[in-house]
């Protein structure tokens, strides 16, 4: 027998405290896409420098990692990358109908595995030289 | 009981697109990271070095593919955002113009750089 259920509005914030791990995980994928797709528009940018000639190019992407800030952002960027990944790799499972009874778990899971690496990415991130 | 959700058209080619590239997307952006700050870090990065990378003819038709699938995937899911998000009409009209345009300039540029870096063509 089919089942109807009132899920309310993920879009309505305002009820965050009633959200349950499968909307939390649905947010986190939406602002992790948003934060990518305007990082890919920027990323196409700063590449950009190569057309103009070795000189600009290299000397756009090392004034940029000489800034600690910028080492902090690609922290960032990595972070909402793994999570993305992970989390879409568990939505594929959810879309095939695979590990549905799972999907709060696998949420928790990918929560995790994402904080692990990028702590263990940190001193790669950070290491070399900086201003 | 358990119910399959989705607020996604199963009916239409961009779902099965969005899944397609994101298949493809979860192995290269992986790559494409490790490559270009664990074995290569970002701040050692050169034009020769880029270029040298960019004219091996399977790593460029990677890179070429991981721009254009990128693209789909990332402007496709800002357009299923505003979705989402209770867009309609001539509005949504509008957004997906402004976002097929966006998609269309970015892939051109990106292949302008692509085409900058490499000694294959």
């Amino acid at each position: 027998m089919s089942q109807s259920y009132n899920r309310g509005t993920v879009e309505d914030f305002g009820r965050w405290r009633d959200f349950s791990a499968g909307m939390w995980a649905w947010i986190f994928h939406k602002f992790t896409g948003w934060v990518l797709v305007g990082y890919l528009f920027t990323h196409i940018a700063v590449l950009s420098t190569a057309i103009q000639g070795e000189a600009l190019y290299n000397g756009t992407l090392q004034g940029l990692e000489a800034l600690l800030v910028v080492r902090f952002l690609e922290v960032g960027l990595l972070a909402v990358a793994v999570f993305h990944i992970l989390n879409g790799l568990r939505l594929l499972f959810v879309d095939l109908g695979i590990g549905l009874e799972a999907q709060d778990k696998s949420f928790y899971a990918s929560m995790v595995l994402t904080g692990a690496i990028v702590v263990a990415s940190i001193p790669t991130f950070l290491g070399g030289k900086l201003v | 009981m358990a119910e399959h959700y989705s607020s996604f058209d199963r009916n239409g080619s961009r779902w099965l697109l969005q899944r397609i590239t994101a298949v493809f997307l979860i192995g290269v952006l992986a790559f494409h990271f490790m490559l270009l700050h664990f074995v290569n870090h970002a701040a050692e990065v050169t034009l020769a070095g880029t270029t040298a990378r960019m004219s091996s003819i399977g790593y460029f038709t990677t890179m070429w593919l991981f721009l254009v699938t990128a693209t789909f995937h990332g402007v496709n899911g800002v357009y299923n955002a505003l979705i989402n998000q209770g867009l309609t009409g001539t509005r949504k009209r509008a957004v997906k113009w402004v976002l097929v345009v966006a998609g269309v300039l970015l892939i051109a540029q990106g292949t302008r750089v692509a085409v900058a870096m490499t000694n294959l063509i």
